[in-house]
């Protein structure tokens, strides 16, 4: 089956030749008009549109952006802040760079239509700081915005008031965690919160009701301000509504950002057809379809059991090619859609030598505020690093999933999931690469294949 | 501390875009090191009492994040991404390939001064790979032969300058 | 005797007992009252939560209802409510009792998560414990008896961090020990509102740090030793001194303000090590000045009076106590008594008998510092109260004997029984000291005891049992942790002998009889006796006293009542 046509609704103007990231441009292809007939409805109308859309996060989580909305405590009487999570950083994703640089109006639309609807007065935009063209970027865009009276006070006559401001993080990957990034907000080390209690709809920024979303997430709100909830819903497939940017990388021929409805292309046709299958020469032998930290899908296994398709249940026998690239389909084989990074490895690549990568960078990312993730974070790059540097052991890939095994499901954020995620499932699905480098000290991999550790 | 009206002027106005002064922690480490090109001491002591804060306060942040450094680099800071996508590209061997060219070691000043070459993690560009900053600049598609490309045109640069 | 609040209750199931415990109490603290013990290392009653260690995770669930009637939904196979047990453990530090609430603290997973801390923490840990002081009282050593694997899973480098950091004058850190539970750094910042304590750096290779040039020397420091709940931080008094475990505890109280911290003094062999804090929560939660824990070293100063003198020879006590008879008798009618704030309820009570007896004026010193909001109230005496509840004195003390020397001056006094308190440093110069004849009852030499006709070496508060009235006229008992030094007596025998010498009546001065005498003549103290004191203590009925201007601002459970007659007046 050929793959389907890309649907670019969010990366409608990405890398368009002539389209630049300035207000007038915007305004050209009919920026703010959403905003303008947004704001003339009444603000508990949009939340439900975006219920009634459908819509799941982006960030990672894929939770309902609707749901989250109609969390918060409006009743406290305590200011609602909108925190938007622009610090994209789960490797494999390099979707929100490319929103933020080059059509940022379209986040400040999406941002400003949320905070009407929420009844927010302050938004921040935390964007990563190894971005600081982007923060430039969105600072001017936000100053453009509030010179043309569509961010600031009394937006557009309307009474409604909302200023923004666009804050940096410093090249830490826990600030993409909600409450780690709320605690970096305040100027704090971005400890992961405690839940309960201090959810962010209920205690989040200075203990008031705060959302957080991603910014794919709060450009799509736009889209729905702008076609209804319906409509948005009818996109993608049921319970999986919209587009979705997916983002390839790794061996591949044609790595790069992709929009599609959501569900309606599989891993295979994304990778063989979109992207161009592998390199010259390869073949594919393992893919992370949501972001580094979700688990591996090797090529060549196969996933069966049952899914509701509308109101039937029916069988499904998939390869790894035959996934559909959606929230539900990865979570039931196992893995999950995450931010939508997909990341590529042909058989050059030692999975040995991937995972070290992997446990790498996760110890080098623990906060270190709670113990499991903290110790074994580390405790699982060392093992992979004396593996790959001629000290592996047998008993090394058994040890390294039980310390993983310590690890998801009793940490305080889901960074424990994260980094236990890859090494449970590397050394589950390619355990035989693992006891082969302690046999032999090495990988047995192609001359010419790059180093990774 | 001497820090410029200019960035003193953009530092009161970044305060009052918080409700609380500590959040301004983060942005006054930034435009502090920006024109300081570190965090001193000296300047974690002044953060903390402009915004009305202990100074472990400070600290316990500038030490958290990597982008905050507590020494002086090179005058060119090149980064190389470390994390998976790039090194499947040859990330590793681009950055052997700048530690090569200005002699030098991961996380030193070149012995010329010209250039502090790190590893970093993700830098969200992972189509592209490998990808490096230099600076505020992001590189795409840097294999080795464009690292020592772009090296060559840092040292042309740095002999214009002499 | 004033009656607590009774809090509300709720009912929850910890592994299939049903508990009832006070609303909001935590899952930890529920399970404690139901004699189930939840390990942990991070979570202190006193401090916020922050569930960074995952020690204490066990299962919850809550009992199922139908989402649409609201009705409960019954287990065929119990007869009893379905619980909905959550998939994931839930750490028991920041759940708080709600109705129903159901918890399993021995399953197979509760251990296996237990265990996998435990190897965590100890991965990086040094095993140093041979020579650790924490050893006897260290969480992780205890832990690792119930949850240690017993040999190591680790074979790689382990991590490297600063030892042997002088965080302040009391306090030395060992970075690698810490388990960064960050106990001590809530402590600086919640209750000592010292922020000097910080983690530097990230991961694994995070580390406990004192801002550089900055020091841990608040005078509530070692409290962050108290807490550490390992080797990490460690008193630069205590360290290497003496092994915990041969240490005997005996219940004492800080006698440094009118607080009355509950203490525990440690001693061996009659020489004491070290004092810590004792909770409890109506006075001093889990804390105490590092000030008072250094009082221990007055009972071997060697400043201290080891013999009875009379007219600077020494001599027996009998004697001594026969020329103060005399004394007394020769100079009948100008005698005056001075008392002391440091004194204990019963030895006021003697003095005051005594006083009686020598028909003479009795005057207090008062003692007065700076509050510092915590634990050190502006009143140093420890009991002011008592001498107003036993009737010793009716207004508050002077910081200087002025009506005393203005007699003095007169001719009016020619003898004065000093108890405990020097009379120079309460105003009285050298002429005067000259002009009259000195019984000193006293603990340690000064001006005084050097002009003393008759000196009666007494005890410091650890060789003695006792009570003290603190701030709160909340009632509290010291006891006797080492034997009393040779030479000297107890303050009460002295004091009764002395009130036998000038003529009254014999008086016990066995805590048990002499309660009961105080029982009966004290109205204040009614019904009750030494020995039923609760170690917490019992709060007096202060209204006798209400309008008296006590000194002491507020403090940590302690409001003064002119401060809420003055709120919301305008200053």
């Amino acid at each position: 089956m050929p793959a389907p046509a890309q649907r670019r609704i969010i990366f409608q103007h990405i890398d368009e030749p002539g389209y630049t990231n300035d207000l007038a441009c915007y305004r050209k292809h009919g920026g703010y008009e959403v905003m303008k007939r947004a704001f003339a409805r009444p603000p508990a109308e949009l939340v439900d549109e975006v219920k009634k859309s459908g819509l799941r996060g982006r960030g990672g989580a894929g939770f309902p952006c609707g749901v989250k909305w109609t969390l918060l405590d409006k009743k406290s009487g305590k200011p609602v802040y909108l925190v938007v999570n622009a610090d994209e950083s789960e490797p494999g994703t390099f979707k929100d760079r490319y929103i933020m640089h080059q059509d940022p109006h379209q986040l400040i639309e999406g941002s400003m239509i949320t905070c009407f609807a929420n009844n927010v007065k302050q938004a921040y935009i935390y964007i990563r700081g190894e971005f600081p063209h982007g923060a430039r970027i969105l600072e001017k865009a936000i100053a453009e915005a509030r010179a043309a009276n569509l961010v600031g006070p009394n937006i557009l006559g309307t009474n409604y008031s909302c200023e923004m401001y666009v804050h940096r993080g410093a090249g830490a990957y826990i600030c993409g965690e909600e409450t780690g990034l709320i605690e970096s907000l305040e100027g704090k080390r971005p400890y992961p919160r405690i839940k309960p209690p201090y959810f962010p709809a209920v205690l989040g920024l200075y203990q008031c009701p705060t959302i957080v979303n991603n910014v794919e997430t709060l450009c799509h709100v736009k889209h729905i301000a702008d076609i209804g909830g319906e409509a948005f819903a009818k996109i993608g497939t049921p319970n999986n509504t919209g587009t979705r940017i997916l983002c390839v990388s790794g061996h591949v021929q044609r790595p790069g950002y992709y929009e599609f409805e959501v569900g309606k292309i599989t891993l295979g046709q994304l990778l063989n057809e979109v992207c161009g299958g592998p390199l010259p020469g390869r073949t594919f032998k393992a893919v992370i379809p949501g972001g580094s930290s979700a688990k591996v899908l090797k090529f060549g296994e196969r996933f069966k059991g049952k899914r509701k398709v509308g109101a039937e249940l029916v069988d499904y026998d998939w390869g790894v090619e035959d996934v559909p690239m959606d929230f539900d389909c990865l979570g039931m084989i196992g893995t999950m859609g995450g931010s939508g990074g997909v990341i590529v490895m042909d058989d050059s690549v030692s999975m040995v030598e991937a995972l070290a990568n992997i446990n790498a960078f996760y110890a080098h990312e623990s906060c270190g505020q709670c113990t499991p993730c903290r110790e074994g974070s580390l405790w699982m790059k060392k093992i992979s690093s004396r593996m790959v540097h001629g000290a592996a052991r047998p008993e090394d890939g058994a040890l390294l999933k039980s310390v993983a095994d310590q690890i998801a499901g009793r940490t305080i954020c889901a960074f424990g999931e994260a980094c236990a995620w890859p090494t449970q499932s590397y050394v589950t699905k390619f355990g035989e690469e693992f006891s082969a480098y302690a046999a032999t000290k090495s990988a047995a991999k192609p001359a010419g294949a790059t180093e990774l550790v | 501390m001497n820090l410029t009206p200019a960035t003193l002027a953009r530092i009161d106005e970044v305060i009052p875009h918080y409700p609380t002064k500590r959040s301004a922690t983060l942005p006054l480490l930034h435009l502090i090191q920006e024109e300081a090109g570190f965090i001193s001491p000296e300047a974690i002591e002044w953060v903390a009492a402009k915004l009305e804060l202990q100074p472990i306060n400070v600290y316990e942040v500038v030490t958290f994040y990597p982008m905050f450094r507590q020494k002086p680099i090179g005058r060119r800071h090149i980064k190389v991404c470390r994390t998976l996508s790039c090194a499947l590209l040859g990330g590793y061997k681009t950055c052997a390939t700048f530690e090569k060219e200005f002699d030098t070691h991961l996380g030193e000043v070149s012995p010329d001064g010209e250039v502090t070459v790190e590893f970093v993690e993700c830098l969200a560009s992972c189509g592209t790979a490998p990808v490096v900053m230099i600076d505020d600049e992001l590189h795409e598609k840097v294999d080795a032969a464009k690292a020592k490309q772009l090296s060559d045109q840092i040292k042309v640069e740095a002999k214009a300058r002499k | 005797m004033i009656a607590p609040a009774k809090p509300e209750l709720v009912t929850v199931n910890i592994d299939g007992r049903e508990v009832a415990v006070p609303k909001g109490t935590n899952v930890i603290e529920a399970a404690r009252q139901a004699g189930v013990d939840v390990p942990h290392f991070c979570y202190h009653s006193k401090l916020s939560v922050v569930g960074n260690c995952r020690m204490c995770l066990v299962e919850m669930g809550l009992p199922t209802v139908d989402p649409a009637t609201k009705a409960p939904v019954m287990d065929p196979a119990t007869g009893k409510q379905k619980i909905n047990w959550i998939p994931r453990p839930q750490i028991g530090c920041a759940t708080n009792a709600t109705p129903g609430l159901h918890i399993r603290t021995q399953t197979p997973q509760v251990k296996d998560c237990r265990e996998g801390v435990m190897e965590f923490l100890l991965i990086n840990h040094p095993l140093d414990c041979p020579i650790c002081d924490q050893a006897g009282e260290c969480k992780l050593q205890e832990q690792s008896t119930g949850y240690g694997r017993g040999y190591s899973r680790f074979i790689e480098q382990k991590n490297v961090k600063p030892k042997r950091t002088l965080l302040g004058p009391r306090v030395m850190l060992d970075d690698e020990r810490c388990i960064l539970c960050s106990r001590c750094i809530r402590f600086s910042n919640e209750i000592a509102k010292d922020d000097v304590l910080g983690f530097i750096d990230r991961g694994s290779y995070s580390t406990l740090a004192c801002y550089p040039g900055k020091k841990l020397e608040n005078n509530y420091s070692l409290n962050t030793v108290d807490i550490c709940p390992v080797g990490a931080l460690t008193s630069t008094d205590f360290r290497f001194k003496m092994r915990v475990w041969f240490l005997k505890q005996t219940n004492s109280l800080d006698t440094e303000s009118s607080v009355g911290a509950n203490t525990v003094v440690w001693s061996r062999e009659g020489a004491i090590y070290r004092i810590t804090p004792r909770q409890n929560d109506g006075v001093n939660d889990t804390w105490m000045a590092d000030s008072g824990r250094e009082l221990y070293k007055q009972v071997a100063a060697a400043d201290r009076l080891a013999a009875a003198k009379v007219s600077g020879a020494d001599s027996t006590l009998d004697a001594a106590i026969t020329a103060a008879g005399d004394l007394f008798k020769s100079s009948a009618g100008a005698v005056a008594v001075v008392g002391s704030g440091r004194s204990s309820v019963e030895e006021q009570f003697l003095t005051r008998k005594l006083a009686t007896v020598l028909q003479a004026p009795v005057s207090l010193v008062s003692r007065v510092g700076k509050g510092d909001g915590i634990l050190v109230s502006a009143d140093r005496n420890p009991n002011v109260r008592g001498a107003l509840v036993t009737g010793l004195i009716n207004a508050l003390p002077a910081p200087k004997l002025t009506d005393l020397a203005v007699a003095i001056d007169a001719g009016k006094v020619r003898t004065v029984v000093a108890v405990g308190e020097d009379l120079a440093a309460a105003g009285l110069t050298a002429a005067q000291l000259a002009k009259i004849a000195i019984v000193y009852l006293g603990t340690h030499a000064n001006t005084t005891s050097a002009a003393a006709r008759i000196v009666l070496p007494s005890l410091t508060v650890f060789e003695k049992n006792g009570t003290l009235v603190n701030q709160q006229f909340r009632l509290q008992k010291f006891q006797q942790a080492v034997p009393a030094a040779i030479g000297t007596t107890d303050d009460l025998v002295i004091l009764s002998r002395l009130v036998a010498a000038a003529g009254g009546p014999t008086l016990p001065v066995d805590l048990t009889a002499l309660w009961k005498v105080l029982a009966a003549e004290v109205s204040a103290l009614g019904p009750m006796s030494f020995a039923s004191l609760p170690e917490t203590g019992l709060l007096l009925d202060a209204t006798p006293w209400a309008a008296l201007p006590f000194i002491e601002g507020e403090s940590l459970h302690y409001q003064p009542s002119s401060a809420k007659a003055t709120e919301g007046r305008p200053a």
